[in-house]
């Protein structure tokens, strides 16, 4: 088992940077997600990891030692891809003992160690099947089988649970968790998900356009972003803008919003203030309890989604629309059209410099 | 259940019928009539067309039982078949994986192109240029005397290492296509989560290319087989006195000897031969792929 260091990794195809100066430390045992849109390269720094493809520039290290020439098949990873890739040609147990078999290790230790995988991933009677017999979900726990049987040092998935239906991917995730605790492996996890991503990870790095936007353990990025684009792809944020205070914004129409967390800025220059939807108390603009010291502002409800257990509400104000979610605790309801009010305290806002 | 699925897939046929009619038609007109005539031929002491008196006779197969030349005509036929259909394996292969999986855009047409060109060459321009390239004081003698320090003598022409340069050559495009199609279909993560494993490139085909291009490395191997081992036109332009095969006694019994239901017979065994061979190799190569 090795952690892997990620140092000012560059990658272009053509004139198009696919990995821009990226650096990521991953611990030693850690399960880290990947998370960014489409086409923000992703793939590609897996990729360069694994040794499929290099970078022009930066270097990478498996376990303290530079793998800069250790071609894929020496560097003893694990990998799942996001289409499986299965050998069709082959059972169950011989996809599972390519591994251990192209290694040369003798007939009765790999069948042992491919009845253990198996057994780990649940599949213990499927051995003899072929791909194409199993379903997605059990597919996918064949690919993990096979990547984790020949105790590879890393274990990279490309979007293992892209193609699960939504039950079935959180089944995976559990068990995917529970193995990888189980073999305690260096593990790093691309995913498109943003919740895939904040209930499966002890840290989690968001890529945007080949850069490395933020960071850090889950509730690091999602209380304190340090970017607009970070607030808003990890979670959901209401972005309010205007000119720094120093600890908060001047509002256009001159009203002042506090925030207790973020980023310090000199006052004057543009600024934005990120405040999560849950956070946020909604009630009716007359007679209504505020906080003292709190962040007030006014609107008109424009739109109420029901959702069981919680309202989401649309709030229009000076031509913002804002979001608040509020759990469904009681029986009293905001209409639409109705003004209303919004308070939320300082500790919930986030200053950051203006992109 | 069972009536309602005989049900749906007897309405689907007669649905299809208008599509599978000009088909059935074409192959009705095309091979099944001539096929037939000439197995009719085959049974005859003489050709009805030639005026002569005929009778039905088994002369002509048990001709082939009688004299020993035939069956060493054809098993030499085999052989050449057999060894054509090796070297556009050789050759063949490696040119479709590196095509299918080592090149990309421009240069992948650009190749491809090449490995087809022979193909929409006339085949006896083809076989005559080879006779041109082959020959004493040909191209290739030429070309490597004027480049070796020491006087070499090459004549292949009319020689049995002709006839299989001439119909590799004829027929190796075959064997590209078949192959570059089922490598093609191999999806490249497949490689890449072999090499991941810790396969080898050499274990990689081993294990799973080569299992995996199989279908195409049996449908060009049957697609070469066939026609090399009743090829006639190669073995005789340049097989001169050494190209007599088997496919050039047949031709000789059309168009030389006039000999019409000899001809036939002869064709009609060398069919059912390799149908025979085609069949035992069925189930080994099925199991393979
Ligand atoms: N082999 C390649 N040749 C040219 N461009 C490439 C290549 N591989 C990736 N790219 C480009 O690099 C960028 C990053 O691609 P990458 O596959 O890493 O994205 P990703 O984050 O994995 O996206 P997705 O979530 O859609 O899988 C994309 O713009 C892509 O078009
Ligand atoms: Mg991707």
């Amino acid at each position: 088992m090795a952690g892997v260091q990620v140092s000012n990794v560059s990658r272009s195809f053509g004139a198009h940077k696919a990995l821009d100066d990226v650096s990521i430390d991953f611990a030693d045992g850690g399960f880290y997600a990947l998370l960014g849109p489409s086409g923000s390269g992703k793939t590609t720094l897996l990729r360069q990891i694994a040794g499929f493809d290099f970078p022009d520039s930066g270097r990478i290290a498996i376990g303290g030692e530079s793998v800069e020439r250790v071609p894929v098949e020496k560097r003893r990873i694990g990998m799942v891809f996001q289409n499986y890739a299965l050998f069709p040609n082959m059972s169950v147990a011989d996809n599972v003992a390519f591994g251990l078999s192209v290694r040369g290790e003798a007939k009765a230790v790999i069948a042992a160690e491919v009845q253990r995988a198996l057994d780990l991933v649940q599949l213990g009677k499927l051995g003899g099947r072929r791909p194409h017999q199993l379903s997605g979900g059990q597919r996918q726990r064949v690919a993990l089988a096979r990547a984790i049987v020949t105790k590879p040092r890393v274990l990279l998935l490309d979007e293992p649970l892209g193609a699960l239906d939504k039950a079935l991917r959180v089944d995976m995730q559990i068990e995917l968790k529970r193995i990888q605790r189980e073999i305690g492996i260096t593990t790093i996890f691309v995913t498109h998900d943003q919740e895939e991503a904040l209930t499966m990870s002890d840290r989690i790095g968001i890529l945007r356009d080949g850069r490395l936007v933020q960071e850090g353990p889950p509730e690091e990025i999602y209380d304190s972003p340090k970017s607009e684009f970070a607030a808003t792809f990890l979670g959901d944020a209401n972005i309010l803008r205007g000119d720094s205070t120093g600890n908060g914004i001047r509002l256009a129409d001159g009203t002042t919003i506090a925030a207790g967390a973020g980023v310090s800025l000199a006052a004057g220059t543009k600024a934005s203030c990120a405040v999560r939807p849950e956070r946020i108390r909604i009630a009716t603009d007359a007679g209504s309890t505020v906080q003292a010291n709190g962040n007030v502002l006014r609107g008109q409800v424009s739109k109420r989604i029901f959702a069981g257990n919680n309202s989401t509400y649309f709030v229009e104000r000076d031509g913002q629309t804002l979001k608040v979610i509020v759990q469904n605790t009681g029986i009293e309801r905001l209409a639409e059209g109705q003004d209303v009010m919004l308070s939320w305290s300082p500790e919930s806002t986030v200053l950051i410099a203006a992109s | 259940m069972a009536g309602q699925v005989a049900i749906g897939s007897r309405s689907g046929l007669r649905s299809a019928l208008p599509l599978l009619l000009p088909a059935y038609l074409w192959l009705t007109v095309a091979i099944f009539l001539p096929l037939s005539a000439m197995v009719f031929f085959s049974f005859m002491t003489e050709l009805p067309l030639s005026g002569k008196a005929w009778a039905f006779t088994l002369d002509n197969y048990t001709a082939f039982f009688s004299q020993g030349l035939y069956l060493t005509l054809l098993l030499a036929s085999l052989r050449l078949g057999l060894e054509v259909t090796l070297w556009c394996i050789v050759i063949g292969y490696p040119a479709a994986y590196v095509l299918a999986k080592v090149l990309k855009g421009r240069s992948r047409e650009a190749i491809f192109l090449l490995v087809i060109l022979p193909f929409w060459s006339n085949g006896l321009v083809r076989i005559f240029s080879w006779a041109m390239v082959l020959r004493e004081g040909g191209i290739l003698d030429t070309a490597l005397n004027a480049v070796l320090p020491f006087k070499i003598n090459i004549d292949l022409m009319y020689s049995y290492p002709a006839v299989i340069i001439g119909l590799v050559h004829s027929y190796v495009p075959y064997m590209v296509l078949t192959c570059y199609l089922t490598l093609q279909a191999i999806d490249d993560s497949l490689i890449e989560a072999g090499r991941s494993l810790g396969a080898s490139r050499l274990q990689m085909l081993k294990r799973v290319i080569i299992p995996l291009s199989m279908p195409g490395l049996v449908a060009g191997a049957a697609l070469i087989f066939v026609p090399v081992v009743g090829s006639f036109m190669e073995p005789r332009i340049l097989g001169g006195r050494t190209g007599t095969f088997y496919g050039t006694v047949i031709e000789d019994q059309f168009v030389a000897v006039f000999n019409w239901p000899l001809g036939a017979a002869l064709s009609f065994i060398l069919l059912a031969v390799v149908l025979a061979i085609l069949a035992l190799a069925a189930p080994v190569l099925r199991r393979a792929a």
